[in-house]
């Protein structure tokens, strides 16, 4: 029923696309890490002007579709900025994913800063230090703690979500898979080896997750 | 050397204290009593700046802050040298016993690494805490907790030392270490602002009780003064009161 044989001359093939797959992922991911923790000081400490900019910011990369940001960036904003027309596929791609995850994840950091007790800042502050070292020594290591797990998830999503880049005409993972099918009419092999391999990646992950997960919680043993 | 010259703070327009005067020598220690919701703590966070008062002046050695004109730099430098002991540790619980009391040296201070964590082991020492510097405080009692807070305080190196209530969140089994440790600090003539409902403590390490009530100081003076012969009716009452269950002299 299923041409197992196919499937296993394809998997060298798909595998090969997998690396461009993980680039974009991590590429994106660090850039929207960056982006979401700067929103989530920013929205914490009330930052006059730019706290309206991310919450107008936040609002609207959660309130349309990943999908239509991707053509928003890719196929619509060269029509305004003529310096854009040049812009590949996985440029746009890597742009649409870090705007749209960082809103996301801006608010898992948030809410991570916001639950560490106000004690220690107080602490902090009364023995003479600044905003800034009290955030970067004190806050932020233990809201990457409790933000962890939630940010795993959107870097998982964030794998997956690299699919959609084959709209923009991108050969990724997803791209390649749908070229050999059409090629090869064996659609159902194509796509559910797709799907093991992204399973796989993302089983992986998981696990990498349960290690930094405990490593991370050390301080936190009775 | 450290004093308070008309310290206001207002919550909205509510006046928790005004005018306060308070002042201190080097090596002289200071209970303040009173009922609960008098400003005893406020007033202890606005030394620090933790509060900032609307007006007034605090001086500590030769470093003056006005609450209205004083700046980042002064506020942080008063901080430096007015440690802070909490009622809940307040202890980063990112960090373990040692590197709570050394990151003060390391971060605000300046000083080396190797130096800070030295200087912290002699004080894990002090505290009788030497086996536990690698612990995290998640994984200590309240009393090593506390005892490890008064550390961080001592690290400091500060003038004075403010304990905002450091026993009243521990179990009765913890209360004892910490209170013996204060009285060690107060036996090496360590400065220190103590608000607590330890009264026995006050009577035995104070060298002045002051009684607050309502935003104001009422009365102050000597313990065995104060706790035997108080002047202001306000005060007999609220030591009546506080006193009578535990069978010390009722004055």
């Amino acid at each position: 029923m299923l041409n197992l044989e196919y499937m296993w001359e394809l998997l060298p093939v798909l595998l090969s696309y997998l690396p461009l797959t993980l680039e974009m992922a991590t590429i994106a991911m660090l850039f929207a890490l960056v982006l979401a923790c700067l929103l989530a000081v920013i929205r914490v400490s009330r930052v006059p002007l730019l706290n309206g900019f991310s919450l107008l910011f936040i609002s609207f990369f959660r309130g349309t579709p990943l999908l239509v940001q991707l053509f928003l960036f890719y196929y619509g904003l060269p029509q305004l900025v003529e310096a854009l027309v040049s812009i590949n596929g996985v440029t746009a791609a890597v742009l649409g994913l870090t705007l749209h995850f960082s809103a996301y994840m801006a608010e898992s950091i948030r809410a991570a800063i916001v639950g560490i007790d106000r004690s220690q800042t107080e602490a902090a502050l009364s023995i003479g230090m600044t905003q800034s070292q009290l955030m970067r020594r004190i806050i932020l290591p233990q809201a990457t703690r409790v933000a962890t797990p939630t940010l795993m998830n959107y870097f998982i999503d964030m794998i997956k979500a690299t699919s959609l880049a084959f709209t923009l005409g991108v050969t990724e993972l997803m791209g390649a898979t749908q070229k050999e099918a059409s090629s090869s009419f064996l659609y159902l092999e194509a796509f559910l080896l797709v799907a093991i391999i992204y399973w796989v990646v993302v089983e992986l992950l998981s696990w990498g997750q349960r290690r930094l997960e405990v490593y991370l919680n050390r301080a936190y043993q009775r | 050397m450290i004093s308070l010259e008309a310290v206001t703070k207002r919550f909205g327009k509510q006046n928790v204290f005004a005018d306060i005067d308070l002042q201190l020598e080097r090596g002289e220690i200071i209970v303040i009593i009173g009922p609960s919701g008098t400003g005893k703590s406020t007033l202890l966070r606005c030394i620090n700046f933790l509060e900032r008062p609307e007006s007034g002046r605090i001086t500590v050695g030769d470093l003056r802050v006005d609450a209205q004109h004083g700046t980042r730099e002064d506020i942080l430098k008063l901080r430096r040298r007015t440690a802070f002991v909490f009622q809940n540790y307040g202890l980063f619980a990112n960090k373990t016993a040692l590197q709570n009391i050394s990151e003060g040296m390391i971060v605000v201070d300046k000083m080396p690494k190797e130096k800070a964590h030295a200087r912290a082991r002699e004080i894990l020492k002090r505290i009788g805490l030497a086996d536990k510097s690698d612990a995290y405080p998640a994984a200590l009692s309240g009393g090593q907790q506390q005892r490890i807070g008064i550390g961080r305080a001592m690290a400091a190196n500060a003038e004075v030392i403010l304990f905002d209530e450091p026993t009243s969140s521990l179990d009765p089994q913890w209360v004892e270490e910490v209170l013996n440790l204060m009285k060690q600090l107060a036996a090496e003539q360590q400065t220190m602002i103590i608000v607590t409902h330890e009264m026995q403590f006050a009577r035995d390490v104070a060298d002045r009780v002051v009684f607050m009530d309502e935003g104001q100081i009422i009365e102050q003076a000597p313990p065995e003064e104060l706790f035997t012969a108080p002047k202001d009716p306000r005060t007999q009452r609220f030591l009546r009161k506080i006193l009578a269950p535990t069978g010390q002299t009722v004055p």
